[in-house]
């Protein structure tokens, strides 16, 4: 979200009574040392994103400074009709929905897999957790060189013992590609949330259902899920925030090829090769509309996790 | 038969027989890792074999050729930068972040939640919005690849988190505490060092960590804004995007030992890990 959302920080005090000068000094020094993070804050992300939106009116391709002109509405129109611009908005749409649903429910049969006790289950818990935890480049080189590689992949490699055939992955489903290796990267992710939720569960209540003759699936169905309604919308939203922003995957799997190329990657090629700056930054300006809609529901949904802790403190 | 059913299903109620389902899917998510590290041990030849080779003879040739034995750029530049923006970018954040979390919970401002949700609202703000500005800026500043332009930029992208994380963690000091310390006397400063450091140290640490691990993968700033001088670690892999076959084992040990400061924090932060990324929210 942008500069609209900025709360008025130092706002004037609305009070009816003019206070002693002490007082407002006193005020201003509880209020001070929030000031270098918010000014360097803005400076850092609210006033290039001005300029983004400045540049995204103009036609300017920075190999030619000298036809720069105001387009008005123009980079949009050509973003939102051109076929190749189009199909990245779409492809953003696709991968961000796989992924953050297919992380979701793989983390949540995780999740409650460790929630119960069994041999070994902080050994699994580490093992589960180390795809989140390989650099990100690393993850996406690991993919597509080992596993994915029709000749000597581990995938091809592990099919060649039940002598399936030995499909090329990455030319065959180039976006399921790039999918599977976020969906395994990002699951982690999502178990740890949820199984944060699941132990935060009221244990007396369960008891009590279990007492009361309540099957597993009636306790899963009518308490648990419940009770992880807000878990799973905070993995959906932030997992959302992530994966509408990749570049890492896609850069380094498909190199945006064969129909991968989302929009964030989109954005880079348009203005880092092609150079068309107005262009990369009616894109860019489309990406943070995006976000605004998931950003919107994200804070309805933090702020309401965030009003139960402040009730329960 | 159908008793044998029944017990087997009161097994699996206890949870055995799920444990072992757990079991095997840690298995196969930790599994490409694994490969990864047996090929780094691999020679070349034996990296590249369909089927794949379990019992290969050992090596450390791929981690030689990483480190530049056969005459390709040295990665030492590199990890240097990354270690460089990642740790200083994380100093900034304590920096900017610290007294701001201070403000937003020990003495709390007026309209504190406001404040803090435009912080988190920043992080929203996805990083190709920017992306052009600050690339003009910086050729106009002579900033281009240049680590320090690096810092500010990984800076402003873990300074929210690290607000919303630490105003939680410093949220967990008594005030009575805080007050107690000052009927007897004691100065901010004391305070600080005597009262709030000891409870709040742990949170400070895994935030500390959790920015650094998110400035070590950053990816599209450093591709864009470096060059030559101020590539960092994941810059320098993509340098394997295209890498043919020879090579594998060579690709295998740079994803290794880059991951590696990752994997070591990310291990030692677990639970401070989802905390840091959900904002706080989840306790």
């Amino acid at each position: 979200m942008t500069a609209t959302t900025t709360a008025p920080v130092a706002a004037p005090e609305t009070r009816s009574t003019p206070r002693p000068p002490s007082a407002r000094l006193r005020a201003w020094a509880t209020r001070a040392p929030l000031l270098p993070a918010l000014i360097f804050m803005i400076a850092v992300t609210q006033l290039p994103f001005v300029a983004t939106l400045v540049i995204s009116f103009f036609d300017w391709n920075s190999l030619y400074p000298d036809a720069r002109h105001f387009a008005g509405f123009e980079n949009y129109q050509e973003v939102l009709t051109d076929a190749a611009l189009r199909k990245s908005v779409w492809t953003t749409i696709l991968l961000t929905v796989a992924v953050v649903l297919a992380s979701l429910v793989l983390g949540l049969l995780l999740a409650l897999l460790l929630d119960r006790r069994f041999r070994g289950r902080g050994i699994v818990r580490t093992l589960l957790i180390a795809p989140f935890l390989v650099v990100p480049v690393a993850a996406a080189l690991l993919w597509k060189h080992v596993l994915y590689n029709p000749e000597y992949g581990l995938l091809n490699g592990l099919l060649h013992y039940v002598g399936g055939p030995q499909p090329d992955w990455i030319s065959n489903t180039p976006l399921l590609a790039v999918e599977a290796s976020l969906v395994w990267q990002w699951t982690p992710f999502m178990m740890l949330i949820l199984l944060a939720g699941l132990q935060s569960r009221d244990q007396q209540q369960l008891e009590a259902a279990r007492v009361d003759g309540a099957s597993d699936w009636q306790i899963f169905v009518h308490l648990t899920l419940p009770h992880l309604r807000r878990y799973l919308e905070l993995g959906a939203l932030l997992g959302s925030i992530y994966i509408v922003q990749n570049f890492d995957a896609v850069f380094t799997i498909t190199s945006g090829g064969l129909g991968t190329a989302n929009l964030p990657y989109t954005v880079y090629q348009t203005f880092y090769q092609a150079h068309e700056n107005g262009l990369a930054s009616a894109a860019g300006v489309l990406v943070v509309i995006g976000s605004i809609i998931i950003a919107t529901f994200a804070l309805r949904v933090v702020s309401s996790l965030f009003r139960e802790e402040v009730s329960r403190a | 038969m159908s008793s044998i059913a029944v017990r087997t299903r009161g097994r699996f109620r206890n949870g055995a027989g799920l444990g072992l389902v757990a079991w095997l899917a840690g298995i196969v998510f930790f599994l490409p890792i694994a490969w990864m590290a047996l090929t780094s041990f691999h020679s070349e030849a034996d990296a590249a074999t369909n089927p794949p080779s379990f019992t290969a003879a050992l090596t450390l040739d791929g981690y030689r050729e990483f480190f530049g034995a056969g005459g390709g750029a040295s990665p030492w530049p590199a990890l240097i930068n990354s270690a460089v923006a990642s740790v200083a970018s994380t100093l900034l954040v304590l920096l900017l972040a610290l007294p701001a979390a201070y403000a937003l919970s020990i003495r709390p401002v007026k309209k504190w939640t406001d404040v803090l949700f435009f912080f988190l609202s920043t992080k929203m703000l996805p990083v190709v919005a920017g992306l052009l500005p600050i690339y003009l800026f910086a050729k106009n500043t002579d900033m281009l690849d240049n680590i320090w332009l690096l810092v500010l930029l990984y800076t402003s992208m873990n300074l929210p988190i690290a607000v919303w994380m630490m105003q939680s963690f410093l949220a967990e000091v008594p005030v009575a505490i805080i007050e107690a310390a000052r009927v007897d006397g004691a100065k901010l400063p004391t305070i600080l060092a005597r009262v709030v450091a000891p409870i709040a140290l742990p949170g400070i640490a895994a935030t500390s960590l959790i920015c650094f691990i998110f400035s070590w993968n950053e990816l599209l700033f450093a591709r864009v804004l470096t060059g030559v001088v101020a590539e960092t670690a994941p810059v320098f892999l993509t340098g394997f995007i295209t890498s043919q076959g020879l090579f594998l084992a060579k690709v295998c040990a740079a994803s290794l030992v880059i991951s590696l400061p990752v994997l070591a924090a990310g291990f030692a932060a677990q639970d401070k890990l989802v905390q840091g990324l959900s904002l706080g929210a989840v306790k």
